[in-house]
């Protein structure tokens, strides 16, 4: 079976999986829906009032019973209400996601735009001092936390030359998109720096690696200058490994830029969901987590896409 | 007249401080227009070293040239020094008048670019060609080297051609601009006998139309017979004996080119094949294993749901016997079946159909597994982490032994017996050189004293002085332990040193079986006779090679397809042959993955 | 002692090695109470107190010891990054060799339930198990070690997939060695080089997770200091006492490069193969 259809038929199946673990983590945390939704508030209920309540969002039912009907509704478009803004869970959810995507975009663009000349550059001057920089430069990025940078960004811009970066509304980049960039320019950074570390250290090693390479030497038999090489034979390969790690960083930026959102006061799906958990808003922790899982999954069958247009080998399914 | 190109005192050294690691000490030779060169010598030779310093890859490989000239007359008149051009000047050089050809070429192309592009690459370099103009010129070079459907051919990746396929590709890429010199380093090393000899033959009739020279890089010097002007014998680094090449041959000067012509293998149509131990000159008639109609199939699954739709025949029917002390010799080329055939009898591949029977003698003896096997690449065969006395400890252990006073001084009694002292135990495979790890391979094959061992490619990765001595050796034990040797193998001047009988299989099934003399030196079969034909020998050096471009058959064929049960003439006492369909009627299926 | 004199050899494995050294004195110390002062007794007198020869690192906003509150914090991110690390590497060996060795379809359904874990995004993943368990220094091991164990999983099927392919196990099959010691001897001794580099960077990822959690609040819970927050209660304070942000901002990036550059070193000495996948 060819690879790229082997990663389609399964992408449902475990698309369905994903969706299963969610519901069930959902159904783990302590203290039933009911109070969950209602708060203290719940006390006052009769038993009659519970059961009616239960009987009316199904959860009085069998769990796979719950659960198909969840999934029915989920098809439908229908993640449920939110209780904290009293409105569905995927409007909530899409009015942040385009921070979140942009946010991330931006920190892989910067990623790239540094991280892979600068690899490059590492691999083709191997053992000289500007190599041992950018070694030195790229391990220390890649050890520093992007909160611990965030903060030091921030230190920075305030104590020394008193600017506060710009916080609380945020503005869409199709409204103004000079003040988006602006606002978003700092935190991108701060994503970006430990991940253009991480593609410097990758592309770096890959490359030296290729430059080893048979075909290389065949390239080089042929008369291309080191250039071409470089930039012709050897980039192309060394780029594989690349992928691999910017699809996996993009995943995490999409649900993991928690902090950096936390820090910079910017609206985005991952504080969704961390305040969603602190005021056990349920329906928006299941919607928001399956929402971003999802976003993962197309990510990584992008990568695959990816991979199969840069190496014929894998097309073929060999690998 | 001056030499085309002129090496002298070439000195090449490694590292930080090349002049204390050096590898080449001082190699001269000169190289006329029109002239081949066959460069000799094993392993650590400085054979390759010597070639990628004249178009100077070896500055990418970490070497350094420290001493010596290499002059090369320009096409324009000039000449140059090699070993003091600026890298500039070098790259106009490469593929414009020098060019190579590697041992690899399933490596050796780029993976993620079509072969179109590659090849275009050299025209677009020194050519200046563009556009269509380097298409057309990368058709007419896949033409030249004789790739049908070139047109179709560019738009492929590397990964769908066979060895020989890009190897002819990576020809076409060195030869597009005209080179007066190429290169070719071990060019068919990595290739079955008969893809070698359509190089080969391939190779002098390119050289007759452009009448360019040639350095040809190879360890066997049988090789070199058929195609070299003159012959340059390497060894540690320098050069020990160059000349004519009937005067190398005939004539050698240097006791290290006697070894190399006499104490290696070479291969003499079954006139150098062993004389004791012959079928019938022993009193036990009793197989030590017999095979019957031995099938092994793997299902090729297609569609959404990876049901079968049909399956590649491994091996197709194979049946022989094999009888204490004697050796049979299954031959084949890559695809044949012949190692499947080998590991199923060991039961690491499930047999779809078919019996085997083990000697009763070897069968009812305590404590013995009566089959063991030895694999071809002595580096994988051992387990890096475990200590020599682990490793041959394990059979034991796994037959409910114990590592005890009785198991070590077997250890030690089998280690002298091959040749290595007591002090090994508490060594670590990588110690070893790759012939002392075979020799340790065919220790603990015979820690159980089994009475058949396998010996798949056993010699073939080991360099050809060491292959000779590891072949006595076997030869040696099987006299002493009365043991069966089911001898897998591609090369023919090794199975002729220590076959008893032959058997050669094609498309998984055999298609000639009997006496080894008899079949090397009469071969009934077509198909024996194209593997014999294509075998370098030094005594058939005048012969030319012809250009067969035959493919191996698909082996893959429809659910339920049972092949036509064997028509078997008989051609002497133990000499048999399938009888061939007429011409044409054969299904051959032509399949370039 | 051969591996140890390699390490002290290797550049970065030297500096790695004496920063992994020192955090790990530094949370010994702090674990048996042997600080500067106590991490919980709160100074009134001396709050924001900037660095001097009592309060080598300064005090909070309470008037706590900055310096005795980061001994007693890199020894709880040190013990949540080794548990955790230690319970993904155990869990991951065995589910990556089962796949490896049982194959079709045990390898199949194992691998796809990897793929499902790791559709979360791993701070989600956290956050998820922290929702369910409530915060604390054992929830954070348990949501980091559920983070890794599918990239323990992979980590070792794929190389266990290429050595059950290689000849010394195929030797072992036809003496017919037994599972267990074909498991043991061939597979997983050989697997020891890989994952002891693994679980170098591994550790220095999850001392970052570690760290992101408690910065967040649902790691460790106060009063027991930890890093994250340490550096968290920082931010309202940055332009007086930049100290409170400084030194925990130091402690966390300093013991990540530790174990960065010690994990560098050691795939340079035991694995110079592996250099490709993934850094």
């Amino acid at each position: 079976m060819n690879y790229l259809t082997g990663r389609l038929v399964t992408f449902p199946l475990v698309l369905l999986g994903v969706s299963l673990i969610v519901f069930i983590a959902i159904r783990l945390v302590p203290g039933d829906s009911i109070t969950a939704m209602l708060g203290t508030e719940a006390g006052l209920l009769t038993p009659k009032q519970r059961e009616a309540l239960a009987a009316y969002f199904g959860i009085d039912q069998p769990w796979f019973i719950q659960y198909w009907r969840w999934l029915y509704d989920l098809f439908h478009g229908d993640l449920g209400v939110s209780v904290t803004y009293g409105r569905p869970v995927l409007d909530v959810i899409l009015e942040r996601f385009p921070l979140t995507l942009e946010l991330a975009l931006l920190s892989m663009i910067v990623a790239l735009l540094v991280g892979v000349p600068a690899g490059v550059y590492a691999a083709t001057h191997n053992e000289q001092p500007s190599d041992l920089g950018v070694r030195i430069i790229a391990m220390v990025g890649q050890s520093t936390p992007n909160f611990v940078l965030g903060l030091v960004i921030i230190y920075i811009l305030s104590a020394g030359f008193g600017i506060l970066p710009v916080m609380g509304t945020f503005t869409s980049i199709w409204q103004d998109p000079l003040t988006n960039l602006s606002q978003m320019i700092l935190p991108a950074v701060t994503l970006g720096f430990a991940f253009a570390a991480s593609v410097t250290r990758i592309s770096r090693s890959a490359m030296l690696d290729i430059l080893k390479d048979d075909y290389v030497r065949t390239a080089r038999s042929k008369g291309a200058s080191s250039r071409a090489v470089i930039w012709r034979h050897a980039l192309p390969n060394a780029l594989i490994p690349v992928v691999t790690l910017s699809g996996i960083e993009f995943s995490y930026l999409l649900g993991g830029a928690v902090i950096v959102e936390q820090i910079f006061a910017l609206p985005g799906l991952g504080r969704l969901v961390l305040d969603a958990i602190l005021q056990r808003d349920y329906a928006l922790v299941q919607g928001t987590v399956l929402f971003i899982a999802f976003n993962v999954m197309v990510v990584n069958l992008l990568v695959d896409l990816a991979y199969a247009t840069l190496d014929p080998r894998i097309r073929l399914g060999e690998r | 007249m001056t030499a085309l190109l002129s090496v002298s005192g070439l000195r090449v050294g490694f590292g930080r401080d090349p002049q204390n690691h050096e590898i080449v000490h001082g190699v001269s030779f000169d190289l006329a227009a029109g002239e081949t060169l066959a460069v000799v010598g094993e392993s650590g030779s400085g054979k390759s070293v010597t070639a990628l310093s004249i178009n100077r890859l070896i500055d990418f490989g970490g070497g350094r040239i420290t001493g010596g000239s290499i002059v090369l007359q320009r096409t324009d008149g000039s000449s140059t020094d090699l070993a003091q051009a600026d890298e500039a000047q070098l790259t106009r050089i490469r593929g414009a008048e020098i060019s190579m050809i590697f041992q690899e070429p399933m490596t050796s192309l780029n993976p993620v670019l079509t072969i179109g592009t590659q090849i275009e690459e050299s025209f677009r370099l020194h050519r200046g060609l563009t556009g269509r103009q380097a298409k057309a010129a990368a058709r007419d070079a896949l033409d030249r080297v004789r790739i049908p459907d070139a047109a179709r051919r560019l738009k492929y990746n590397p990964n769908q051609l066979s060895g020989g396929m890009l190897q002819r590709v990576m020809i076409a890429i060195a030869l597009a601009c005209s080179p007066r010199i190429l290169i070719a380093d071990e060019p068919t090393t990595a290739l079955d006998v008969t893809v070698q000899a359509q190089i080969l033959a391939l190779l002098a009739e390119l050289k007759r139309e452009t009448g360019m020279s040639m350095i040809f890089i190879t360890h066997d010097i049988g090789l070199v017979a058929g195609i070299a002007d003159k012959v340059m014998v390497m060894q540690a680094g320098e050069a020990v004996e160059q000349g004519e090449l009937n005067q190398v041959l005939d004539d050698p000067q240097h006791a290290y080119t006697r070894h190399l012509l006499h104490a290696v293998p070479h291969f003499s149509s079954g006139r150098a094949t062993r004389i004791d131990g012959q079928r019938g000159t022993s009193a036990s008639t009793e197989p030590a294993l017999k095979v019957d109609g031995l099938v092994v199939r793997f299902p090729v699954k297609g569609g959404l749901f990876g049901r079968a739709t049909g399956a590649v025949h491994a091996v197709d029917g194979v049946d022989f016997d094999l009888l204490p002390g004697e050796t049979l010799a299954i031959v084949g080329e890559s695809g044949s079946g012949k190692s499947t055939t080998a590991r199923a009898v060991l039961g690491l591949e499930q047999s779809t159909r078919g019996a085997f029977t083990i000697g009763k003698a070897a069968a009812a003896a305590e404590g013995v597994r009566p089959m063991q096997m030895v694999f071809q690449n002595p580096y994988a065969s051992l387990n890096p982490r475990l200590t020599v006395q682990s490793i041959l400890a394990e059979p034991v252990i796994a037959s409910g032994g114990r590592t005890d006073a009785r198991t070590l001084s077997r250890m030690t009694k089998l280690l002298a017996r091959v040749g290595l002292t007591e002090d090994c135990l508490q060594r670590y495979p990588h110690e070893f050189s790759g012939g002392q790890r075979q020799r340790l391979c065919i220790a603990r094959a015979l820690m159980l004293n089994p009475s058949v061992v396998v010996l798949d490619e056993a010699v073939s990765a080991l360099d050809v002085s060491v292959q000779a001595d590891v072949l006595e050796l076997l030869v040696d034990l099987q006299q002493e332990f009365k043991l069966a040797y089911l001898f897998i193998s591609h090369d023919m001047a090794v199975v002729e040193r220590i076959a008893h009988r032959i058997a050669v299989i094609y498309a998984g099934q055999i298609v000639e079986i009997g006496e080894a003399a008899s079949v090397l030196a009469e071969p009934r079969h077509s198909y024996t006779r194209k593997l014999i034909a294509a075998v370098p020998a030094i005594d058939r050096r005048h012969e030319t090679f012809e250009i067969d471009m035959r493919q191996v058959p698909s082996l893959v064929r429809p659910l339920g397809f049972e092949p036509q049960p064997a028509d078997w003439q008989s051609f002497g006492p133990d000499h048999l042959a399938r009888t061939e369909a007429p011409d044409g009627a054969k299904p051959l299926v032509t399949d370039d993955a | 002692m051969e591996q140890v004199r390699a390490i002290a050899r290797h550049t970065s494995g030297r500096i790695g090695g004496a920063i992994v050294l020192v955090c790990l004195l530094a949370a010994a110390l702090g674990a048996l109470g042997w600080t500067p002062h106590d991490p919980l007794m709160q100074y009134r007198l001396d709050r924001l107190h900037a660095p001097n020869g009592t309060y080598w690192m300064g005090t909070d906003l309470f008037g706590r010891d900055v310096a005795s509150r980061l001994m007693v914090g890199i020894g709880q991110s040190f013990t949540v990054a080794f548990f955790s690390v230690a319970f993904a590497t155990l869990t991951g060996t065995v589910l990556g060799l089962a796949a490896a060795w049982l194959g079709r379809r045990w390898d199949g359904t194992l691998m796809r339930l990897m793929d499902m874990l790791m559709a979360f995004p791993a701070i989600l993943l956290a956050l998820l198990i922290i929702a369910i368990i409530g915060p604390g220094l054992w929830t954070s091991v348990i949501a980091i070690a559920v983070i890794y164990t599918p990239i323990f999983t992979r980590v070792v099927r794929g190389p266990a997939l290429s050595l059950k392919e290689r000849e010394f196990v195929d030797a072992a099959r036809t003496f017919g060695s037994s599972q267990s010691y074909i498991l043991s001897r061939h597979l997983l001794l050989n697997l020891v080089a890989p994952l002891t580099v693994q679980v170098t960077l591994a550790l220095a990822w999850a001392l970052l997770t570690e760290a992101g959690l408690s910065f967040l609040g649902l790691g460790t819970q106060p009063p027991t200091p930890s890093l994250g927050l340490m550096l968290s209660d920082s931010r309202n304070l940055m332009e007086t006492a930049p100290w409170l942000m400084v030194f925990p901002g130091l402690a966390i990036m300093i013991s990540i490069l530790g174990f960065n550059l010690l994990g560098d070193a050691l795939r340079d000495i035991l694995d110079p193969k592996m250099r490709r996948s993934l850094a």
